[in-house]
């Protein structure tokens, strides 16, 4: 049996996505800025495009940034913000439990002077309004705070914090990528002046995404050059992937509703049955998170050669366990919430495709059960719980 | 290309010398679950020669499998070969490991070691063997 379950880690293109680009690498490879018809083409396919994805979101064409994905989406909204804002602004609120696009991006800026307040979460993996609220000084310049976690999936109050913010007349911005394309977004509902996405995350290419930036936000480039993407982003546009990005978004969309519900059936479920492994704990709130997120920890056991056995058995997972990052740190997001070290390299994140089988389903819990029950058969960590020398935390 | 070799690969699927041994004459542990390996070796040793050696790991894919090959490597050889076993022959054995998991053939390195040293302990009179 061959089961994707790493679906937030990236997901297959859709048929409709990979049929909709395949014009624009082959036939249509004008470059969009070029005036000959060859050029227009693509420059009207572009601009199609554009329409599209704002439409998706609630946003203007305008107001779309293409990109080469959510991390340098990220990149931009948080550099512009606070080098865009006036001298004596240097302080930024986020969150805990940010991805590294956001959180690496901030330490730079950092070095370079501003001062960054990281606002904790609760076990429940969600960051609360007030708490944001509170962290806000007269020289804040900027809050970022994600939309979903791309981890454990808790959803943040991103509608309330935004409101917050405009209250207080702070940008705020959004690492809308685990979001966009799952569950609805809309960029003026949600009171969001800078959000980020990527097309790899609902079936789209690799390599593309954009950002949203408010009428009236001044962004700073990454990256010079030329004129394109309103002066704003230069280098030719990755014409194919940036359409391929839009049928992605629109079928996604289309299918929000059948595909979030398939999902929580299939992620309940999963939840119930890994629940009965002794000694493990779902991370994140039960039912404040993604339609097709589950993580767990098990205790006694570390993440990545549960991952390979996994594998072994057709099943690709993910884990927050610091050897399958190469970095000696688990997950800080599990520690955010309040896992400690020894559990939380013991981490498993599944996010199954909506199409999985009820049959599917129980296969990766019997799967799991029984990897983590050989691998603590061997674990001296799992030895001394049983024996009592050390206390059971899960 | 993979990310193990598959001699890796075939000591993490198929663990040799897993388990304990009751009443060993030298029992070592190496690591910490906060950094997220613990290597626990058992020892059975008689007229020097490691008779017996036996494992339990919580770590990674290669932290098992250096567990695995450390054990292999010293099973019926004399203890002076045991204690002069380094990581590199460990890894090397295991036809290589990626960089940053060269720590976990050092663990079981230090595993061995710290088994011995516990031997040792249990046995002075041995220690004198060895200094002579």
């Amino acid at each position: 049996m061959k089961i994707y379950a790493d679906n937030a880690a990236t997901t297959k293109m859709s048929r409709r996505a990979v049929d909709a680009m395949m014009p624009y690498i082959y036939d249509i490879y004008g470059n969009p800025s070029s005036l000959y018809s060859e050029g227009q083409r693509a420059k009207e396919a572009l601009e199609e495009a554009r329409r599209r994805v704002a439409l998706a979101i609630g946003a203007e064409a305008k107001e779309i940034i293409f990109t080469s994905g959510g991390s340098e989406a990220d990149n931009q909204a948080i550099t512009s913000a606070a080098v865009g804002a006036r001298k004596n602004k240097r302080h930024i609120v986020t969150t805990a439990i940010e991805h590294h696009a956001v959180l690496h991006t901030l330490e730079r800026l950092e070095k370079e002077g501003f001062e960054v307040t990281r606002v904790g979460v609760g076990e429940d993996g969600v960051v609360d309004a007030r708490d944001v609220a509170s962290a806000l000084r007269d020289d804040t310049c900027l809050v970022t705070v994600m939309y979903a976690n791309n981890e454990i999936g808790t959803l943040q109050p991103v509608k309330e914090i935004g409101r917050i913010c405009r209250e207080r007349g702070v940008p705020f911005h959004t690492d809308a990528v685990q979001a966009v394309g799952h569950i609805p977004v809309n960029v003026s509902d949600d009171n969001v002046d800078m959000l980020s996405a990527s097309a790899h995350k609902f079936h789209g290419p690799k390599g593309v995404g954009f950002l949203y930036a408010k009428r009236g936000v001044r962004l700073q480039n990454l990256i010079e050059g030329g004129a394109q993407e309103r002066g704003r982003r230069a280098g030719t546009e990755n014409v194919a992937g940036i359409v391929a990005m839009a049928e992605a978004l629109d079928e996604s969309i289309e299918n929000m509703a059948r595909d979030a519900c398939a999902l929580t059936r299939a992620r309940d479920r999963m939840i119930a049955g890994l629940s009965k492994i002794p000694h493990s704990a779902l991370n994140g709130d039960a039912a404040r998170r993604l339609p097709g997120n589950v993580n767990f920890c098990f205790e006694g056991i570390e993440g990545e050669s549960l991952l390979l056995l996994l594998d072994d058995r057709g099943i690709s997972a993910s884990s927050g366990s610091a050897c399958t990052s190469g970095s000696l740190d688990p997950s800080h997001v599990l520690l955010a919430i309040g896992r400690v070290h020894d559990v939380a390299h013991g981490s498993l994140r599944l996010t199954p495709s909506p199409d999985i089988t009820d049959d599917e389903i129980d296969y990766v819990i019997k799967s799991v059960t029984e990897v983590v029950a050989y691998l603590r058969s061997f674990s001296p960590v799992w030895r001394d719980l049983v024996n009592g020398q050390k206390q059971h935390i899960l | 290309m993979a990310l193990y070799s598959e001699k890796v690969m075939d000591h993490f699927r198929n663990p040799r010398n897993v388990g304990v041994i009751e009443n060993a004459d030298g029992v070592g542990e190496v690591g910490n679950a906060k950094c997220g390996d613990i290597m626990k070796m058992y020892l059975k040793i008689e007229n020097d020669i490691i008779e017996d050696v036996k494992f339990e790991t919580f770590g990674c894919g290669s932290a098992i499998a250096s567990s695995s090959m450390a054990t292999e490597l010293i099973k019926g050889r004399p203890v002076s070969e045991a204690a002069a076993l380094t990581n590199k022959a460990v890894a090397e054995a295991l036809d290589g490991l990626p960089d940053y998991k060269m720590h976990c053939s050092v663990l079981a390195e230090e595993a061995i070691q710290s088994a011995l040293e516990n031997y040792y302990e249990r046995h002075p009179e041995k220690k004198k063997d060895k200094e002579v």
